[in-house]
């Protein structure tokens, strides 16, 4: 059974008074299984994002089915979306996205905290995969006060935190060095191999290279899907 | 299906408040000035109505009281005799003989007669009310002696020349000294002092009985008759202007304060057709006090809306800074839509920080409107009086205007797109 499957999901987006409408997916079919590694890669515009978007339910298709994990998940209201978010999805984002006055834990913390954890059990998960993502020594500090690097870690740390079915990542690297980068990419390499599930946006054929599934985008189609 | 504890709410409020805490405590101020005034004009509204009440309680609810007054439009009709500019009103015995015959559920019927004498304790001396009383006096108008008896049926069988003082006749006569059993000249005759009376609150005088200057002098009625005559000179100074008044006050004790209101139009009916000239005017306490009661509702309507509108700046001031507020963190909401928070959890988030805000507002608010209040009391007398409802009622308040406008901007929060919320910068 697959963990994704997208049949024939389309995103039109409308602008002004319905006159102009850009159609930024156009009948997409994709199919994901567990424990997959996959690169997505296409020119600026071609609907990487809003494809991200839709698979992490932040968005809905306006035509196909999504099933995330069986689940047709195309239909949901945003109840239930932000429930599957909250329990099944990790984000990683490209400007990582921390909240500015909460600290290393408290970021990690926060999808826990929507779970209704207790505060301890929040905060114990959150020190183990702080210590994971090698963030030991920075458990009280504020976003502001760490690298790029390590902010993207703390993003990855906090991704990790529901045990997420996949982790979908917007250009991780997109504002790091080519050398951190390579950390960020070597962290989530790791994670594959341990099992997790990696949807990845990229930009650079050096990243998709390490994904063992390069998926590419044209005019809001898939243009091309192969194995490294 | 709350995800949230309310506890991890309001910490999360506070937190996010104690961030800005310039910000929140100036927005607080609206509340906690809102508040404080609510709490304060009541305490001292509600004391000052109190007040007013005891006052005319004390001068029993159940009594009506008619006064003698002079005819507005004859001041100088009677053609003069002895030289005398002399006028004849008020009212009389008969007319306290006829009460007493024909009115039901009356207990009592006190007359009282007055003259303004001069009062002599050796070479000190003070012009005085003299007042000539029955032994049931004090049961009646419930003042209350300091010290020594009142008159009593003995004084009123022998005409005795025994004397009741007020206060102040004792202060200025007997500084230094006790004056029970003392003999003082009020007029031409000599009296002994064998009580002295509580002094009475002032503005007890608005209900006509007593002057609130405490300078009366009480002697027994038949004693005042043997001595004075059937009716009082009253001589005023500059004009050798005399009025001959038979009786000054009829104190009229009734049953049943259900009675009471009847029992007054009854008199008025009685005193209407021998008194054609109008020269009375009747006083119920028990109205005048339904009077205090209805204009003190009134004044805490009135008090209510300025209250009203005080929470609603500070509620609208609230309501402002919660919407930059959502302004400044819309991507903070973006991320945590992104991680998982339902429109719910936004919106429990903002409410519970406008929430703290008001509350705490009005907590501060409660301490500052209970402090004032006292401190005025302290340096001024005014009497202040707290009611619990006054206090619940100001703080509910309170806390429904950080609902009320905490409503819209965490609906606005709530509501953002994700996506777009996410792209703020
Ligand atoms: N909210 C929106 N309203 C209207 N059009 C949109 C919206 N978001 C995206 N689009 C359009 O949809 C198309 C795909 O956008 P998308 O953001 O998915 O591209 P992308 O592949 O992520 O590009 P990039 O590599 O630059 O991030 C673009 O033409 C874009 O203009
Ligand atoms: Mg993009």
């Amino acid at each position: 059974m697959s963990l994704i499957k997208l049949d024939h999901i389309s995103k039109t987006y409308v602008l002004g008074d319905g006159d102009v409408e850009v159609p930024a997916l156009q009948g997409v079919d994709l199919t994901v299984n567990t424990g997959e590694y996959a690169a997505i890669m296409g020119a600026s515009g071609s609907g990487k994002s809003t494809l991200l978007n839709i698979l992490g339910c932040l968005d809905r298709p306006t035509g196909g089915q999504y099933f995330l994990d069986s689940q047709n998940v195309a239909t949901l209201d945003d109840n239930r979306l932000s429930r599957i978010r909250c329990r099944q999805l990790g984000f990683i984002f490209q400007s990582y996205n921390l909240i500015p006055q909460l600290s290393v834990v408290e970021n990690i913390e926060v999808p826990l905290f929507y779970q209704g954890q207790s505060e301890r059990r929040c905060r114990e998960r959150a020190v183990a995969l702080a210590e994971r993502v090698g963030l030991s020594q920075r458990l009280f500090h504020k976003p502001n006060q760490l690298s790029g690097g390590q902010q993207q870690r703390v993003a990855i740390a906090r991704a990790l935190c529901n045990d997420p079915l996949v982790i979908l990542a917007d250009e991780p690297t997109g504002n790091l060095d080519s050398a951190t980068g390579k950390e960020i990419l070597a962290l989530l390499d790791e994670l594959n191999r341990a099992g997790t599930t990696l949807l990845m946006v990229t930009h650079d054929d050096h990243v998709a290279q390490r994904a063992r599934r390069v998926i590419r985008l044209r005019d809001g189609r898939i243009a091309s899907d192969h194995f490294n | 299906m709350l995800r949230l504890g309310l506890k991890r709410n309001l910490k999360l409020g506070f937190k996010n408040l104690a961030r800005h805490l310039t910000r929140s405590i100036l927005t607080m101020l609206g509340i906690v000035f809102g508040v404080a005034a609510v709490v304060a004009m009541l305490a001292i509204g509600e004391g000052a109505s109190y007040e007013s009440q005891e006052r005319i309680k004390s001068l029993g609810s159940q009594n009506i009281i008619i006064k003698s007054v002079q005819p507005p439009e004859e001041t100088k009709a009677r053609p003069p005799s002895h030289g005398i500019a002399s006028a004849i009103y008020g009212l009389t015995y008969a007319d306290a003989e006829r009460m007493q015959a024909t009115l039901p559920g009356i207990d009592v019927v006190m007359p009282i007669r007055e003259t303004r004498q001069d009062i002599w304790n050796r070479d000190r001396k003070i012009d005085g009310l003299v007042r000539a009383a029955v032994p049931w006096y004090l049961q009646v108008t419930g003042q209350r002696l300091h010290g020594g008896r009142f008159i009593s049926h003995v004084d009123m069988h022998a005409r005795a020349a025994v004397c009741v003082i007020g206060s102040a006749v004792k202060r200025k006569l007997f500084p230094y000294e006790n004056p029970l059993g003392r003999i003082i000249k009020i007029g031409k005759d000599y009296y002994r002092v064998v009580g002295v009376m509580q002094p009475i609150l002032s503005g007890a005088g608005e209900a006509g009985l007593v002057t609130d200057n405490n300078a009366e002098v009480y002697i027994p009625f038949t004693t005042a008759r043997a001595r004075f005559g059937k009716t009082i000179l009253k001589v005023s100074a500059g004009s050798f202007e005399a009025e001959t008044v038979e009786l000054h006050l009829i104190f009229v004790k009734v049953t049943d304060m259900e009675r009471v209101l009847p029992l007054a139009e009854m008199i008025e009916t009685l005193l209407a057709r021998y008194h054609p000239r109008r020269d009375y005017e009747i006083i119920i306490p028990l109205k005048l006090l339904e009077e205090i009661r209805r204009s003190a509702r009134m004044f805490s309507i009135v008090l209510g809306m300025i209250a009203a509108i005080s929470l609603l700046v500070g509620g609208i001031g609230i309501m402002n800074i919660m919407l930059a507020n959502v302004t400044e963190r819309t991507r903070e909401i973006g991320i945590r839509r992104a991680l998982g928070a339902g429109k719910r959890d936004i919106t429990i988030q903002f409410l519970s920080e406008t929430v703290v805000l008001s509350v705490v507002g009005g907590v501060l608010g409660l301490g500052l409107g209970v402090t004032l209040p006292l401190l005025i009391a302290l340096f001024t007398g005014l009497k202040v009086l707290f009611t619990a409802w006054s206090l619940l009622l100001s703080f509910g308040i309170s806390a429904a205007v950080g609902l009320v406008f905490g409503i819209y901007p965490a609906w606005r929060a709530a509501n953002l797109d994700p996506i777009q919320a996410l792209r703020h910068v």
